[in-house]
């Protein structure tokens, strides 16, 4: 614990610690571009020049770590020449067009410039102009304005692990580039213009939309995966703008995939603003009590077993619980919310949950993936391994679901049976795995879409269990969902219940006759040439498969129209807030659900959002807890049995459009055009 | 003046042939393994006690270099780097060891890397040296196949390895960790220090980084013994040197003299004199490109070694003597060099970056006079911005030279600046 002294003030840090760091814990603030926590220290702005005792020379505050008995000035005649001196330099050649630049408002070096600049330029000689560079859909490059920090090319080299960008040419002519003229390679892209301190790196996207200071700024979660990354919605006036990352350390860090940042576009399309009602074959523009008319003329004497419901990927709890509600009020058991097919034992929480947190990762010594592609099922996480790959010492095994991973992994096999092979003992992975201090199984949806899903969920929980994954203080066995509103709908019990129909029974049901209405909130995903000749209620925000095949359309909000609860995958609950209105006539879901229940004679008992929640927490103590993670108690799980040899396959195919707003969003069909193929191409390709 | 006994290099010039047999007709290799015999610690010792300091233009103790190396490094290799990217303009003398006297080098690596501790060696020859670079391999397998170095180097027990790394051209990979960067295959970028090399050097290993001329010398210290090198030449400033004179003299070249001997003496006796006589002088950059210019007034007393330069306002460096009669066109020389190390920056850290770039672009302007006299003074506080706030010392040796024209010339520079004003305005009127 080196002690020193910093302006007159004497402190004592933990050993490794920089002198910027030990700065900042004495509030001092030490202006900086190219330093950045989370990434390597380069100390090439020289913006962080401070005065040591002893030292002939200025030193880099943000790369010296303290020493003991150092005695350090921020505040002299000297430390302020450096630095004015650095931002001088820094500005011979920066084109200072802040007025048209996108960054202006939220721009480093603007900022600093104010506390640090000179009051008129000196340079008089031509300026160096610099050409753009492609970086794809997402990333806009002005790179006359780059101040060559280098910190886009550490964190597309360091954190998404995708060697895409680099300095070439040296001295006042170095660029930063792509190499050769391609898209960057992963979906991690759009975090390089949060980094870049200046405006050479911007969201494409959000190109000369609006100025900082114009938008109005809300809190909320992403739905995009189950991560349930942290996020803001920036909105002027009834219009999304654009979505950023909040820190978060047990999730997102201060990370956000592209998929989460750059798909509220699709926010803004095929967005469901009216109820319809089929007539004559024929989706007619309608009331909402014509609406409701339709849906309760339809209901009335219906036996509850002829009634089913089936909820989607980006539900919030509030609605799956007045859903369920409504559903049990109907007399209806035939309940489901895995609309993607995947059958598990939904009886033991610690059986769906991604129990060793996300921040648990970086425990972890072996990681086994098991029927997953984080990659693409959930970048962060897949962040998160690979910041603890860099940490050094890690084994990453992979059996089935093809993943393209930026560490590396060993290939165990493709199905259950090199799980088998690994509870058996089999194979140099099963010792590293049985010997490991901290083993983590990550079971991804890919191995539970399959009828002998419950076994492969008991046959994983017996490595497990086998391996010592879960012991006191540590549970390694983690379930990766891919839909936001999954963990929540199944901790409110959005399954088929006693004698109920699941997924398949439904869909079974519908075509033969047997099932008479279908509910579908927010379900896209399901095949909808199965619901046969039921009579389909789809409550929802898009124009998505499930609302083409629907008798009568119900429009919901997005995520960023309500107020509303998400559980993610390590069974946090988190709430996300409303940014902006609902369109036209849609409302919020829990309300639609709501006034439906009244016009059919069962009034769920709650009239306002406190209600709703508090019957949450009714069903399941969790909801009490928001932004938590209760740890599950550890049970047995699963139905053991035999197990088809097939292979587990990775639910999410195009990473880019996974939900009815991603598949409207004009930026992500952009991004699935041109990234999705670059990172699956090779060094020969053009 | 130095004796004939007491020179080094004896084969500078190259009358003799560069290979092993003649190498050990000048001395070389001979009783080397007695010399490990006696073990790192009074290798260390004696070099220490030569006095001697590096060659390649900081002059930083060699033997106390050695000594920052860790000890008893069991779970990493320790690594001897030579440095032979001799590329400071001006300076030719490394060149000449590589190419007629290599085996005084690969000696004096197996022994150095002994003292350090290290395993292997890496000579990181710039590329433009392609006949240099292999005379040196030449002297490697040659020493290879006597058994000198390798396994059981010299009958000693010590197995050493010696690789050659050839650079690409860049000056800045003359510069240690650029150099350590270079090797490891990467951009030829400084790294931020601490931690040193002798902490995380090549491959994150201790490392140490020494300049050609600063090992060739050590086997010959070892074996007339400390005292003798330390007897030549003035105390802190011991033992000789090779001085690379070029420019106007009359007899341009490089020759090992002793250290602390008058500049005039050495360009009269050496270089044949200033072309026109000594009178003829303008000014000298007493140690490669970096250095401060120093006027004739200086040059007229000043002695050649680290603390006598210093105390002028100028440094030994390589001690690369460019000599300048009359003739010159004193700013357009330093205004090359200004170009030349806006060239050769490597880009990475702002100051040096754009620093040098507009330091290029003001001398430039100052050739032709097109300026205004206080302009002088801000390219001076341009210089002081950049100077001492970078990575690497680049930055200060693009200040340096721009600081020396100004602090000895500022009033040829207004002269320049009146004159192109007035034929201006004749122009104008005209």
């Amino acid at each position: 614990m080196p002690k020193l002294t910093i302006d007159g003030i004497e402190i004592e840090v933990e050993a490794g610690t920089s002198v910027l760091q030990a700065c900042e814990q004495l509030g001092i603030e030490i202006p900086r571009f190219c330093y950045h926590e989370r990434l390597s220290v380069p100390a090439n702005c020289r913006m962080c020049l401070v005065e040591m005792e002893r030292a002939p020379k200025p030193i880099a505050a943000c790369a010296m770590p303290c020493a003991d008995g150092m005695v350090i000035k921020t505040d002299t005649p000297t430390v302020h020449k450096a630095r004015k001196g650095v931002m001088e330099f820094l500005l011979i050649n920066h084109p200072l067009d802040c007025p048209i630049c996108d960054q202006g408002g939220e721009c480093d070096l603007q900022d600093q410039a104010v506390a640090y600049g000179m009051d008129k330029g000196r340079y008089t000689e031509a300026k160096r102009a610099v050409k753009d560079k492609y970086m794809g859909p997402v990333i806009k490059t002005i790179m006359t304005r780059c101040i060559h920090c280098t910190r886009c090319v550490r964190f597309i080299n360091e954190i998404a692990g995708v060697p895409a960008l680099g300095g070439v040419f040296r001295g006042e002519h170095m660029e930063i580039t792509t190499f050769v003229e391609q898209a960057i390679g992963s979906e991690m892209a759009g975090n390089l213009a949060d980094v870049c301190p200046v405006g050479a790196l911007t969201h494409k996207p959000y190109a000369f939309t609006a100025r900082p200071w114009e938008l109005r700024k809300t809190e909320s979660v992403d739905v995009f995966d189950a991560v349930g990354s942290n996020i803001r919605v920036d909105v002027r006036g009834p219009e999304v703008m654009r979505v950023l990352p909040r820190v978060n350390e047990d999730i997102n860090e201060e990370w956000l995939s592209d998929k989460s940042r750059y798909a509220c576009d699709g926010l803004k399309r095929q967005r469901l603003d009216r109820p319809y009602v089929r007539k004559n074959g024929k989706l007619q523009p309608a009331s909402w009590a014509e609406a409701f008319t339709a849906i309760a003329a339809k209901l009335k004497g219906l036996s509850g077993d002829r009634i089913a419901a089936i909820t989607g990927d980006l539900v919030d709890v509030e609605s799956v619980t007045a859903l369920k509600d409504l559903m049990a009020a109907l007399g209806s058991a035939n309940l489901d919310c895995r609309q993607d097919g995947a059958l598990y034992d939904t009886s033991v929480r610690a059986g769906y949950l991604f129990n060793s947190t996300i921040a648990g990762i970086e425990q972890a010594d072996v990681i086994l993936l098991v029927g997953t592609n984080p990659r693409h099922e959930a970048a962060l996480v897949n962040a998160r391994i690979r910041k603890r790959y860099l940490q050094g010492g890690l084994t990453v095994g992979v059996i089935g679901g093809n993943p393209s991973l930026n560490y590396p992994a060993t290939i165990l096999g493709n199905g259950p049976a090199a799980v088998q092979a690994l509870i058996d003992g089999q194979g140099d992975f099963a010792a590293v795995l049985k010997n490991a201090k901290a083993p983590l199984i990550i079971v991804g949806q890919g191995a539970f879409q399959r009828p002998d899903a419950l076994a492969v969920h008991a046959l994983v929980r017996q490595l497990a269990e086998s391996v010592g994954a879960v012991r006191e203080g540590w549970n390694g066995f983690s379930m990766l969902h891919t839909a936001a509103g999954r963990v929540g709908a199944l901790d409110v019990g959005f399954v088929p219940g006693p004698g109920g129909r699941d997924l398949a029974g439904i869909l079974d049901g519908a075509s033969k006759g047997a099932i008479e209405v279908v509910f579908l909130l927010g379900a896209d995903e399901i095949d909808t040439a199965k619901l046969g000749s039921a009579f389909v209620i789809y409550q929802g925000h898009h124009g998505d498969a499930g609302a083409h095949r629907a008798d009568v359309i119900l429009p919901g909000a997005a995520y960023t129209e309500k107020n509303a609860t998400y559980v993610n995958t390590e069974g946090r609950p988190q709430l996300g807030r409303l940014a902006v209105f609902p369109p036209g006539e849609a409302r919020e879901d829990w309300k639609i659900l709501r006034a439906l229940s009244d016009v059919l004679g069962h009034t769920l008992p709650y009239d306002s959002l406190s209600q709703v929640r508090a019957r949450m927490v009714e069903i399941n103590p969790v909801f009490a807890k928001t932004n938590t993670v209760v740890p599950a108690p550890w049970q047995s799980f699963g139905t053991a049995g035999a197990v088809a040899d097939t292979d587990f396959v990775s639910p999410v195919a195009n990473f880019f459009m996974t939900d009815p707003i991603s598949r409207a969003s004009a930026t992500m069909a952009a991004c699935s055009e041109t990234v999705q193929p670059a990172q699956e191409r090779t060094g020969t390709h053009g | 003046m130095l004796r004939d006994e007491d020179r080094i290099f004896t084969n500078l010039y190259g009358f003799q042939s560069f290979g092993l047999d003649a190498a050990r007709m000048r001395g070389d290799w001979d009783g080397t393994k007695a010399i490990l015999e006696k073990g790192r610690d009074w290798i260390i010792e004696q070099v220490k006690e030569s006095g001697l300091r590096g060659r390649g233009g900081a002059g930083f103790s060699t033997g106390m270099k050695w000594s920052f190396m860790p000890k008893n490094v069991t779970d990493k290799p320790v690594y001897l780097v030579i440095n032979a990217d001799e590329g400071e303009p001006g300076t030719c003398k490394d060149r000449d060891i590589l190419r007629h006297d290599p085996h005084k080098l690969i000696e004096g690596c197996l022994i150095a890397g002994f003292a350090i501790g290290a395993s292997a060696c890496y000579i990181y020859i710039r590329g433009e040296f392609y006949n240099e670079t292999s005379a040196v391999q030449v002297a490697i397998d040659e020493a290879y196949a006597a058994g000198l170095i390798g396994k059981n180097a010299c009958g000693s027990g010590y197995d050493y390895d010696i690789y050659i790394h050839r650079g690409a051209g860049a000056y800045v990979c003359g510069e240690e960790t650029a150099l350590i960067e270079s090797i490891e295959g990467k951009k030829g970028q400084p790294r931020n220090k601490p931690p040193f090399p002798a902490q995380a050097g090549l491959y994150s290993s201790p490392t140490t980084v020494n300049n050609v001329e600063s090992i060739a010398v050590v086997p010959t210290i070892l074996r007339r013994g400390a005292g003798w090198f330390a007897g030549l030449g003035r105390p802190k400033n011991t033992g000789t040197k090779l001085f690379c004179i070029s420019g106007h003299v009359n007899k341009p070249g490089n020759v090992e003299e002793e250290m602390g001997i008058p500049l005039k003496e050495l360009i009269e006796k050496h270089a044949g004199g200033v072309r026109g006589g000594w009178d003829n002088l303008l000014a000298i950059i007493p140690g490669g490109s970096s250095v401060p210019v120093m006027p004739k007034t200086v040059c007229d007393t000043v002695l050649m070694d680290f603390d006598s330069l210093r105390e002028v306002g100028s440094g030994l460096g390589t001690a690369a003597v460019i000599v300048m009669d009359k003739s010159t066109d004193i700013v357009k020389a330093i205004a090359r060099l200004s170009k030349f190390y806006a060239h050769e920056s490597c880009g990475q850290c702002t100051p040096c970056r754009e620093g040098t770039g507009w330091l290029m672009r003001m001398m430039d302007r100052m050739v032709r006079g097109n300026a205004r006299v206080e302009e002088i003074d801000m390219l001076f506080e341009v210089t002081k911005q950049i100077e001492g706030h970078t990575i690497c010392a680049l930055g200060d040796a693009a200040a340096w030279p721009v600081q020396g024209l100004i602090r000895h010339f500022r009033p040829e520079l207004e002269r320049r600046i009146l004159a192109y004003r007035n034929s201006a305005q004749s122009m104008a009127a005209e």
